[in-house]
């Protein structure tokens, strides 16, 4: 027998930080009340952006489709409240690219009036193919962060030869905490939607995976799963190590199976989702309530009372932290996200989407320092949780090297930040990647138009060739009939002008 | 005597199978390199180097007629390409635009067919006295439609 590569539930590299989360974690999950603006962006998902369906001026209900999805990959988006839309506009978001995206700004009339909503239906009666139907109706994208939409990777698979349903509570980054309170406070709607997935999926275990430092979450769910009495789910923990809770390397701790170069967790026969899009499953396919709000962390030393919450999307992130008690003067920088993989953001208007899971008010930058030249220590090809090379790849991020990048796996890298971390010259690893992975991007994007002008270019020369050698091919035909016919048809010419004359002169 | 004999003579074998092993694999010569060369070129087919499409161009630089610095659409980064690739030493520019489409003002087209027949991709539609267009994810930049527009509907928009 070959010996594995690594020991059973062993993640390489990583790094144990200081967690930062008790603050956040002393107070119930608190409801923010409706505010009077909500700005929905038609963008929370991966994939093409959502299409407005409704109009300026129109009224809508709390749970109201206003913008379904288009193309192959996305999810739809609902009104978190009622009210009347007021315009379809151009508004600072928070995301990698660019500052600002068309966004459906909803004035709330405070009445929060639900849509007249069809009875639950028994979903163990439905089909696999008609639950996922559903739940893409649902507009639920995974909450971890990745906004993924949740029916298209159900469906992916569905293709693929599925055994494990991971259910990912592990939460590695320091600060956040929302799905520590959710796992404490809603577990039984987490299991409940963890039973919907596999009937969808047609698994036959589920493994709910928390990260160690969470005793109370951790007793909450084994209580209800006691309760609960299904066999298929299994609840296990693992060390506490960022970044256990990426997916790949979530996949590694619990099955010990490696998520191949480029691949999906599906290739090795699982599929992870946060517990957070599990409940979130269980509130639209038992309850009928489309993702409309979500919990968040509100947290950091900028931040008066840290708290987690529960807002509804779109709600402008001002007043969130309005509700956590306002900033204290040591405020400095805004993140939406955690500290390691979070952006910045220079304007607290930009409202909470799918997406954000934390809203970080810190005095400082995590980590930041002046960048010096490297030193070839290799402490980031140590820490780095794929087994790349950060330290190469920086090289060859500096040289524009496009074919060193992808053959040194550039494309696997999880952006995660451990390397900038341990980094002694404070040298911005993960921004570098993140740049060269879109100057990667553009280059493929390049190369296959130039290959793509280059086939049209060579079929017009053919087509071109082709006519000429027609066109000759057909005078050669005329000029050889022409000559065939010669005396006989010469003289027929001269007879049918002469009787013309003859007709002329008559 | 014999064994040294022997020896060469198994040396040269093991060397020749070697060589037409490598020769059969590897890219071959001249016309290889100018494949390479050509894949590095952005296929506007604009002629603006002197040479009527890229490949041609592509062998006068293999051949050593042309400078590596000729192709305006290709850009500082396809120089540093191609000095990497023929180890030769990057030179500027000779001459730089900025990646733009062309577009046609469709209410001055008279519908004359010169654009459209002197595209190099076929990014122009359109019939005779009838309106035409530019297929926007096909034009490359070229610039040849300009000129032969007799009424000067065709401008060239920048990329941003």
């Amino acid at each position: 027998m070959s010996a594995p590569t690594y020991d059973l539930g062993k993640l390489h590299g990583g790094l144990r930080l200081q967690s930062h989360k008790a603050v956040s974690t002393a107070q119930p999950i608190r409801e923010v009340p409706v505010p009077s603006q909500l700005i929905l962006p038609i963008e929370q998902h991966v994939g093409q952006p959502a299409q407005p369906v409704v109009g300026v001026g129109e009224r809508v209900l709390k749970g109201q489709l206003i913008a379904e999805p288009d193309g192959e990959l996305g999810a739809p988006v609902h009104a978190s409240s009622s009210g009347t839309i007021v315009a379809i506009e151009r508004w600072p978001v928070s995301r990698r690219n660019g500052d600002k995206a068309p966004c459906i700004v909803i004035e709330c009339d405070g009445k929060d009036e639900a849509l007249q909503t069809t009875p639950v239906e028994d979903y163990t009666s439905r089909t696999p193919a008609e639950l996922l139907l559903r739940i893409l109706d649902g507009g639920i994208v995974g909450l971890g962060g990745a906004v993924f939409p949740t029916a298209q990777k159900l469906m992916q698979a569905r293709t693929c030869d599925t055994e494990f349903l991971i259910l990912n509570g592990v939460e590695c980054e320091p600060y956040i905490s929302c799905d520590d309170v959710l796992m404490r406070e809603r577990a039984p709607e987490i299991l409940s939607g963890a039973q919907v997935l596999m009937h969808a999926l047609q698994v036959e275990t589920c493994f709910v995976v928390v990260e160690s430092d969470k005793p109370e979450a951790i007793a909450r769910l084994g209580e209800v799963l006691a309760e609960l009495n299904d066999k298929r789910i299994v609840l296990k923990l693992v060390p506490t190590i960022y970044p256990s809770g990426g997916e790949d390397q979530l996949v590694q701790l619990v099955t010990n199976r490696e998520v191949p170069s480029g691949g999906l967790p599906t290739d090795v026969g699982c599929i992870v989702q946060n517990v957070g899009t599990a409940a979130a499953v269980h509130d639209w396919i038992l309850r009928n309530e489309p993702l409309i709000s979500r919990v968040t962390t509100i947290t950091g030393d900028g931040v008066a009372s840290p708290v987690n919450i529960r807002a509804r999307i779109g709600t402008p992130i001002e007043e969130v932290i309005q509700f956590a008690g306002g900033y204290t003067d040591k405020v400095r920088h805004l993140i939406i996200g955690g500290p390691m993989t979070g952006k910045s953001v220079t304007t607290d208007e930009v409202p909470l989407v799918k997406a954000s899971n934390c809203v970080l008010a810190v005095s400082a930058r995590p980590f930041a320092g002046n960048e010096l030249p490297c030193i070839r220590c290799g402490d980031c090809a140590a820490v780095c949780p794929v087994q790349l090379l950060p330290q190469q790849l920086h090289w060859y991020s500096c040289a524009d090297d496009e074919v060193k990048l992808r053959e040194f796996g550039l494309t696997d890298c999880i952006e995660c930040g451990c390397c900038d971390l341990v980094c002694p010259s404070h040298i911005p690893l993960t921004a570098d990647f993140r740049t060269a992975k879109g100057r990667i991007r553009e280059m493929a994007d390049e190369k296959a138009r130039a290959e793509r002008a280059r086939q049209r270019f060579e079929a017009r020369n053919q087509r071109l060739v082709q006519e000429q050698e027609e066109r000759d091919a057909e005078l050669a035909r005329q000029k050889e009939s022409a000559k065939s016919a010669g005396p006989a048809a010469i003289a027929e010419i001269l007879k049918r002008k002469q009787q013309a004359q003859e007709d002329d002169s008559t | 005597m014999w064994i040294a004999v022997l020896t060469i003579a198994t040396i040269a074998l093991v060397a020749g199978i070697a060589l037409s092993f490598a020769y059969g694999r590897l890219p071959a010569g001249e016309g290889g390199l100018v494949e390479q060369v050509n894949d590095l070129l952005p296929q506007t087919q604009c002629a603006q180097c002197g040479y009527p499409g890229c490949r041609p161009y592509a062998a006068a630089v293999v051949d050593g007629s042309a400078g590596i610095n000729l192709c305006p659409p290709g850009g500082e980064s396809t120089v540093r390409r191609l000095a990497r690739l023929l180890g030769k030493e990057a030179l500027p520019l000779a001459t730089t635009i900025e990646p733009s489409i062309a577009v046609i003002d469709e209410s001055a087209c008279i519908g004359c067919f010169h654009c459209r027949n002197a595209c190099p991709v076929d990014a122009i539609v359109g019939a005779p006295h009838f309106m035409h267009t530019v297929i926007e994810n096909e034009c490359t930049g070229c610039e040849l439609c300009v000129a032969p527009c007799p009424v000067d509907c065709i401008t060239m928009r920048p990329l941003s």
